[in-house]
């Protein structure tokens, strides 16, 4: 008896009728739904990882895939993630376009090297012959009150490895299409969900999503388009994924005190928008960087290097950055102390060298 | 197997039968479910059972392991903790575990062991740290002898193996035992660890406790091998399967293992069949995907009750025997309650203490930037010096 050897129950299309119009639906359900639509619009995308099947992913991401696509589509591997990321080379290398789930950020790190030696390289390496058209999927950083290795912010990995893409979704919206133009992108994707933000609720328009990805569509991919996320003319504030909602709190409140901050959502960590970054910076003159991961040698750093390069002369203050400690993530009795919040957020735009007016 | 007297294999064996590596034929029970004494198995070696002492010994840590585990799975409910993994069901393995071992000998565990952490002599509260949500871990590795209880599924199996190396070395005599679970064979570290122990021939015992469950995946997802204990082979260590719900055959097994370690015979590999009657974890919820009846069947293969029903039968438990051991398990439950429902004071600038021997120069101005944002509000007790 082998693995495939059971074959899920007939569909029933009935049952598994997706939802469709205009929906309220959690940052979950729409991963959900944009890897349903991307199976049933394509036989070669598959579904594996562990407890992704008749479980449905501990977060329950991959919930009902194995009903409806069977146990080819949509299946459970053994416990061992260098073995599911170096199948889905594999796969990749033969015509299919695996989605794989590694459980929690801290368990990718067995797929390491499948992941830098392989995943990263295989282009490069090949000239250009071999692409591969996968995506790693990794729930990621804490406000849970998870216990060790179930919170890592662990995207500066990734985004320093060359030949990856990175990409990180805040909004339930975004979730949906960054996640399918991840399935479609021809290079790998490491596809980074703030898991605290699973269960966050939106009301979305899913025949408007899906027809971007209709044939003839011409709506363009998110891969590599930081995303305006609030208007605002005094500061910008740079953040992704799971510092999302302490930027846009801190803007709603600076707001309440007279101050217009801009919120951007960098969301493709790599490739990185240079333009649109810069573009908002340059329009406000001061930036302060967010992200809930250490800030040594991180994202966060790479993002304000960036920024004072290309708009130094537009400035009015240092680019500053409010990160997470250079710390192991906390115990979950600690992690209110770790993690970049509101107040730590305004006082870093207080310091921005505003002239007393 | 037949011998090849003219073939010599690189490690200079001529012909040698590796059938001695083989686990039994069965998984070894010395008491059947009923309690009875099981029928003569024709195992690979002779196990004999324990003598009544040890095994009445055995009842008591039994009971009391099972009380930690309803007392635990109370307090995680109540949300006294961050989590809790249950073993109910698999205390044999962890008793057996500690059994087997002198103080001076190492034990490594999982998340799921906090029973075998505690019978040895852990102390509870610093057991409970870590699933209390307080600190990573609670305990000195060193003062107990005994690993943290490891998340990164196998790793600690190569520290096991690394801690037996250092011994021999060292020329200590001591044993390490390693605990993994059945989804835990599948990593690579698992492999590592069982080829390093052989090919350095270090003093490590490997227990697999077999509880049939990867969180959702059963164990046929897992593994196509005859058994898990025949992994054993492929390393050049002897494999072993047991009735990880029969406390004689475990400590018989082990036993064997353990000493022949010790005597300088190498690593083993032992395969216990048993069962998680909770969910995963407290998060989990097993209905999703095993059925009230596939539960129901190993209820009455409970580890507690046959090993009651044996000991009775032998007129080896009297009323004072389950009286004091009621009472015992009684007073851990309350160690446990009362510890769990204290509030702990944690200080904020223990976040940056230990991360190096001494904390860099960033550390200590991120300390000072915590220590300045808490004194408006709670207090911190002091930045770093
Ligand atoms: C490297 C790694 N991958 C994934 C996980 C998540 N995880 C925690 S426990 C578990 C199942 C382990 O099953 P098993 O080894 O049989 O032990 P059991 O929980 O049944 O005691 C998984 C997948 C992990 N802790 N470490
Ligand atoms: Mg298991």
């Amino acid at each position: 008896m082998t693995t495939m050897a059971h074959k899920a129950q007939a569909e029933t299309p009935a049952a598994e009728a997706e939802l469709s119009g205009v929906q309220t639906i959690t940052f979950a359900k729409a991963l959900t739904l944009a890897m349903s639509d991307a199976m049933a619009a394509d036989a070669a995308v598959l579904v594996f990882g562990e407890d992704v099947g008749t479980l449905g992913g501990v977060f329950r991401v991959t919930d009902g895939l194995t009903r409806r696509f069977g146990e080819d589509r949509c299946f459970d591997t053994p416990l061992a993630e260098s073995g599911i990321v170096g199948m889905a080379t594999g796969m990749a290398i033969n015509g299919m376009k695996p989605i794989v789930e590694m459980q929690f950020d801290a368990f990718a790190y067995p797929a390491f090297e499948q992941i830098t030696s392989h995943v990263a390289k295989m282009g490069n390496r090949t000239r250009g012959r071999v692409r591969l058209p996968l995506v790693i999927r990794i729930p990621y950083a804490g406000g849970i009150g998870g216990v060790e290795h179930h919170c890592d912010s662990s995207e500066a990995y990734y985004v320093h490895t060359p030949g990856l893409t990175v990409l990180t979704p805040s909004t339930v919206t975004d979730a949906y299409i960054m996640l399918r133009d991840a399935i479609a992108s021809p290079d790998p994707v490491v596809f980074m969900e703030p898991k605290k933000l699973y269960f966050s609720k939106d009301t979305v328009d899913l025949d408007a999503l899906r027809a971007r990805y209709a044939a003839g569509s011409t709506a363009p991919s998110t891969i590599g388009r930081a995303a305006i996320a609030r208007e605002g003319t005094d500061a910008t504030l740079i953040a992704y994924g799971p510092s999302m909602a302490a930027a846009l709190a801190a803007a709603e409140t600076a707001a309440a005190e007279g101050r217009s901050l801009q919120v951007i959502d960098v969301r493709s960590l790599v490739p990185y928008d240079d333009e649109t970054i810069s573009a908002a910076v340059r329009s406000t003159g001061r930036a302060v960087v967010i992200a809930e991961a250490p800030g040594f040698a991180s994202m966060a750093a790479e993002i304000a290097a960036r920024i004072q390069e290309r708009c130094f002369h537009s400035l009015a203050a240092p680019v500053l950055r409010v990160t997470g400690f250079d710390i192991p993530y906390p115990a979950p009795r600690l992690e209110k102390h770790y993690l970049p919040g509101v107040d730590r957020i305004l006082d870093a735009v207080d310091e921005l060298q505003w002239e007393e007016s | 197997m037949t011998n090849h007297p003219e073939f010599i294999d690189h490690t200079g064996n001529a012909g040698r039968d590796s059938g001695y590596l083989l686990p039994s034929g069965a998984p070894v029970q010395l008491i059947s479910p009923d309690g009875s004494p099981a029928p003569e198995g024709g195992y690979k070696e002779n196990y004999s059972l324990p003598d009544h002492q040890m095994l009445l010994d055995g009842y008591e840590r039994l009971v009391v392991g099972r009380r930690v585990n309803d007392q635990a799975n109370a307090l995680v409910r109540q949300g006294r903790m961050a989590v809790y993994p249950s073993s109910t069901g698999q205390e044999a393995c962890q008793v057996a575990a500690d059994m087997c071992l002198r103080p001076s000998d190492w034990l490594f565990p999982t998340y799921r062991d906090t029973v075998a952490i505690l019978g040895r002599g852990v102390d509870p509260m610093e057991a409970f740290e870590s699933l209390r949500g307080d600190w990573h871990a609670g305990f000195d590795p060193h003062q107990y002898n005994t690993g943290l209880p490891t998340t990164p599924l196998a790793t600690q199996l190569l520290h096991a193996v690394g801690v037996a190396h250092a011994a021999k070395l060292r020329g200590e005599d001591t044993v390490v035992l390693a605990l993994c679970g059945d989804g835990a064979s599948s990593e690579g570290d698992f492999h590592e660890a069982l080829n390093f122990a052989a090919v350095f021939h270090v003093p490590v015992v490997f227990l697999i406790q077999n509880n049939q469950y990867a969180i959702s995946v059963p164990l046929i997802h897992q593994s196509v091998a005859p058994s898990l204990a025949h992994k054993a082979v492929g390393y050049g260590m002897p494999g072993e399967r047991v009735d990880g719900n029969d406390l004689a055959a475990l400590l018989a097994v082990l036993g064997s293992a353990v000493e022949r370690a010790r005597d300088g015979g190498g690593p083993a590999l032992v395969e216990a069949h048993t069962y998680r009657m909770e969910s995963h974890t407290n998060a989990d919820d097993a209905t999703r995907y095993r059925s009230a009846a596939e539960v129901a069947q190993w209820v009455p293969k409970d580890p507690l009750l046959r090993l009651q029903k044996y000991l009775a039968d032998a007129g080896h438990l009297a009323t004072a025997d389950t009286e004091r051991i009621a009472a015992s398990a009684e007073s851990m439950a309350k160690v446990l309650r009362d510890g769990l429902n204290a509030e702990t004071v944690l200080d904020p600038a223990d976040l940056f203490r230990f991360v190096y021997t001494e904390p860099t120069p960033q550390l200590r101005a991120q300390s000072s930037q915590l220590a300045a944002e808490l004194a408006a509000g709670q207090s911190l007790e002091g930045a770093l010096p």
